[in-house]
């Protein structure tokens, strides 16, 4: 009985962290979104094997590392820079939870601006065959869930330079920067199913 | 500045409800008057209640369109409604109670009683838990607006291609369809993630996993099975509604897709829904039984795992919808074994509600004859249930009514059954009045005997080959008998709804008052007023077993749990988080005020659907910008909620 009595005992009070019920919900939110890439990947994968139209991908839907690889290394670099803001935070320094903000958005968006380029240089469209279907649903889905997190990094920043936060006070960041490490990760997912696999065979 | 700075020493007083520190609450805790406050509110206990009215009502919808069904089937070569009305008034039912009222109902019971159950002041999520109020609410309109304008879904709840692509299904039911399941599944994601946290975050101290009562499992189990299956059918509506709009060719075999991916993707989701509509209820029984048996539930932590393991193999056993559609052998046995290893853990469920009423002292009332009832329907839709989950029998029986069958033993025996029994019991808690007993039991045997005359006879049509979903079919045949002693049986169990409803109507009002505890039972939430203030619990109670009010009487635990004495919490709206597993408090969490945003953001889903459903751009746009900016007035982080640093003074 002694662990639960609250005689004496000190509780923190308000949003800290993984205190916070924030923290939680967006823990459950990357769970079911999680689901939804397994599932997509799933159809790709159900469909690459009861292929009966020929090969797979189909001529011309190789898809090619050129953009792809480099882009992966900035997604992730994005994914890094947001760590090292909620870690400055975390000793109380602004500046660079700012900085570490800022520069992942920079990337982010450099990410998605260098996807438009890969899906302006494809041969094929979503209508062309079920490949093509499968190519931008799923990287598709993924630039939702990318501008998403852009629109939370943006928001995250302009709350960091208001001063928002301190050493303490600081689960808007925990959480969106949990959330775009999950962009991030489920990315490599799919780079590693559309990209490395045709490789593979 | 340290953490220290941001702590507090919670003050631990000994409090009644009439004390002034109840005002105080009650000032806090308290949805303003008027109709902005009514759309405002974060209330768990008026969401709950919203929940299960909006249910009963496509309960009611869905139950009218069964009638018409029924009527329609009565005798053979029969036209009341033309073949077309006739697809859409099967599809609809079907999709109206599977998704619009089993779900929902389940929610709204556990809304309610969770923070009551596990001794907090609210959900752990409370605008979020509005937000999936309302947009359960506007899903449903969204699928009902197409129905009422003769554009409801119209190819079974299930939705099978080709049927539902575009060149077999050009006018816009598959797309009202489509677009209103994910619509409808935002909501089942929304109440999910809350059902999640409040369970793992909010609760009293000492309320650990090992004393969780049986209603928090059955939802914990339902909603994490939902957060993962719920993705697989949004998106195989998704690919549909993008087939159907954008020529992409997920189901079209000419351009190498596949018709089975849609089965796939809709029973990966589609059995473990199943489960998630049940479980719930069948734990309504386990907690409500054991009070009319007057001894706790026999076997608690076998009926915890049973729960959970039901589940885990849910998600394994979604092939078993798709026997006849030639898969491989060694497929088809794996399913066939998977669905009959899912039997034990129903089993251990059945044993244990029998021996507790064995073992126990049972009361008659209506509520224990609903429960008793739903143990016997139980075992009738297992039992059909694991004749259609072998592969020789489901070949033989598979479309046909013996399915039909199936589906509504499982469905009306373990969900409403179940529902209408914890209604008779936790009505008074709801509403601080009783429902009338007389009347309830006219309510039960109506129901009852109407409900085995007219679903027991499906399996014998089914036996004798009537397929289901057929508009109409020719006499001499010798379906004709059954066929209307089916649609006698559906009038009298529809009798026995209504009986149900005029209760409700009448006793809110005129009920007997019925104080706290009238039933006797054990869990926290008989421990608060009838109907509980807004703050739930003026101290916040500590938990030293799984049966707090009964502890005297049982004397299992050393402990005692203390409920009129706790942590007082009255800085604003206050709740205690606790960590996951032994409920040791960790933090005071700040709880959000009412707010008008889930509303908005909610309506700003439904323009962004109906403008996916025209394909109008700009509406799109502007559905999107509203959703962004309400999300981050409703994110935006506050000083009074703790989420940003206090400005210097």
């Amino acid at each position: 009985m002694t662990d639960l009595s609250l005689e004496e005992r000190q509780l923190l009070v308000g949003s800290m962290g993984q205190r916070s019920t924030g923290w939680w919900a967006v823990l459950f939110i990357i769970l079911t979104e999680a689901a939804i890439f397994a599932f997509l990947q799933f159809s790709y994968y159900y469909i690459a094997v009861q292929q009966t139209l020929g090969t797979w991908p189909p001529p011309g839907g190789k898809a090619e590392l050129t953009l792809s690889l480099p882009n992966t290394i900035i997604l992730l670099l994005s994914s890094v820079a947001a760590w090292w803001g909620e870690h400055s935070i975390k000793r109380g320094n602004r500046l660079m939870l700012s900085v570490g903000l800022a520069v992942a958005l920079v990337l982010g968006c450099v990410f998605a601006v260098i996807q438009g380029f890969e899906w302006s240089n494809k041969h094929f469209t979503y209508a062309t065959h079920t490949y093509g279907s499968l190519y931008y649903v799923i990287t598709g889905f993924h630039m939702a869930h990318l501008i998403v997190g852009l629109v939370a990094l943006a928001a995250m920043l302009v709350w960091s330079l208001l001063g928002y936060f301190n050493a303490v006070r600081h689960t808007a960041i925990s959480t969106g920067a949990l959330y775009w490490h999950f962009v991030d990760a489920v990315w490599l997912t799919i780079f590693f199913t559309l990209y490395i696999m045709p490789y593979l065979r | 500045m340290t953490v220290a700075d941001y702590s507090r020493e919670p003050r631990i007083l000994a409090e009644s409800y009439d004390s002034p520190l109840a005002e105080r609450l009650k000032t806090l805790w308290e949805t303003k008057p008027g109709i902005i406050g009514w759309l405002s509110t974060v209330d768990h206990k008026e969401i709950g209640i919203r929940y299960i009215v909006t249910s009963f009502a496509f309960l009611v919808l869905g139950g009218i369109e069964a009638l018409i069904v029924r009527l329609q089937l009565a005798q053979p070569e029969q036209s009341v409604v033309t073949p077309t009305q006739y697809n859409e008034l099967f599809s609809m039912h079907g999709v109206t109670m599977i998704f619009l009222y089993a779900l929902p109902v389940l929610s709204g019971f556990s809304n309610y009683l969770w923070p009551l159950i596990l001794g907090s002041r609210d959900m752990a999520l409370p605008r979020l838990n509005a937000f999936s109020y309302w947009t359960f609410l506007f899903s449903g309109l969204f699928l009902y607006a197409g129905f009422a304008i003769g554009a409801g879904p119209n190819d079974g709840w299930f939705n099978y291609v080709p049927y539902a692509l575009k060149p077999f299904n050009p006018g816009p039911s598959q797309d009202f369809y489509a677009l209103g399941f994910i619509f409808f599944g935002l909501s089942v994601t929304a109440g999910g993630i809350n059902f999640m946290v409040t369970a793992l975050r909010t609760r009293a101290p000492g309320m650990s996993i090992n004393r969780f009562p049986m209603m928090i499992w059955g939802t914990l189990t339902a909603n994490a099975g939902n957060l993962l299956a719920v993705p697989s059918v949004s998106l195989a509506f998704f690919m549909l509604w993008t087939d159907r709009q954008f020529g992409t060719h997920f189901f079209n075999v000419e351009a190498g897709g596949q018709p089975l991916l849609w089965q796939h993707l809709f029973w990966m989701f589609g059995h473990p829904w199943v489960y998630a509509i049940v479980l719930p209820a069948m734990s309504i029984v386990s907690d409500g039984l054991p009070v009319f048996c007057r001894r706790p539930l026999v076997g608690h932590t076998a009926v915890a795992l049973a729960t959970v393991i039901t589940m885990i193999i849910g998600f394994g056993v979604w092939v078993h919808h798709m026997f006849a559609t030639g898969l491989p052998n060694l497929a088809m046995s794996f399913f066939n074994a998977a669905s009959f290893v899912i039997v034990i853990p129903s089993a251990v469920s059945v044993f244990a509600w029998v021996a507790t009423i064995w073992t126990g002292r049972f009361i008659y009332a209506t509520a224990s004859l609903f429960f008793v009832s739903f143990i016997w329907l139980f075992v009738i839709g297992g039992v059909s249930g694991f004749l259609t989950g072998s592969v020789p029998v489901d070949w033989q029986v598979t479309d046909t009514y013996f399915v039909v069958g199936h589906i509504h033993y499982v469905l009306i025996g373990i969900n409403v059954f179940p529902v209408v029994g914890g209604l008779y019991l936790w009505f008074p808690k709801m509403t601080g009045r009783m429902l009338n007993e007389r009347l309830g039991r006219w309510n039960f045997w109506t129901m009852f005997l109407g409900f085995n005359l007219g679903f027991f006879p499906m399996h014998i049509s089914g036996l004798m080959g009537m397929p289901r979903r057929v508009y109409t079919y020719p006499d001499g045949l010798g379906w004709n008998t059954v066929n209307l002693v089916t649609t006698i049986g559906a009038f009298i169990f529809a009798i026995g709804v209504l009986l149900l409803v005029i209760n409700v109507l009448v006793s809110r009002k005129h009920g007997r008052i019925a104080g706290p505890n009238p039933w006797d039972a054990s869990n926290l939430e008989w421990s608060t007023p009838s109907p509980p203030p807004p703050y739930n619990f003026v101290v916040l109670p500590t938990v030293a077993s799984r049966h707090p009010l009964w502890e005297d009487r049982l004397n299992e635990t050393e402990g005692r749990s203390t409920i009129h004495e706790g942590a007082v919490l009255d800085h604003g709206k206050e709740t205690l988080g606790v960590s996951p597993l032994d409920a040791i408090p960790d933090a005071i969490l700040k709880m959000p005020h009412d707010s008008i945003m889930p509303l908005c953001l909610s309506l700003s889903l439904m323009v962004l659907f109906v403008g996916l459903l025209l394909k109008t751009g700009w509406l799109i746009g502007l559905a999107l910008l509203a959703g962004c900016i309400f999300s981050l007035i409703w994110l935006w982080p506050r000083v009074s909620q703790g989420q940003r640093r206090e400005p210097a003074t």
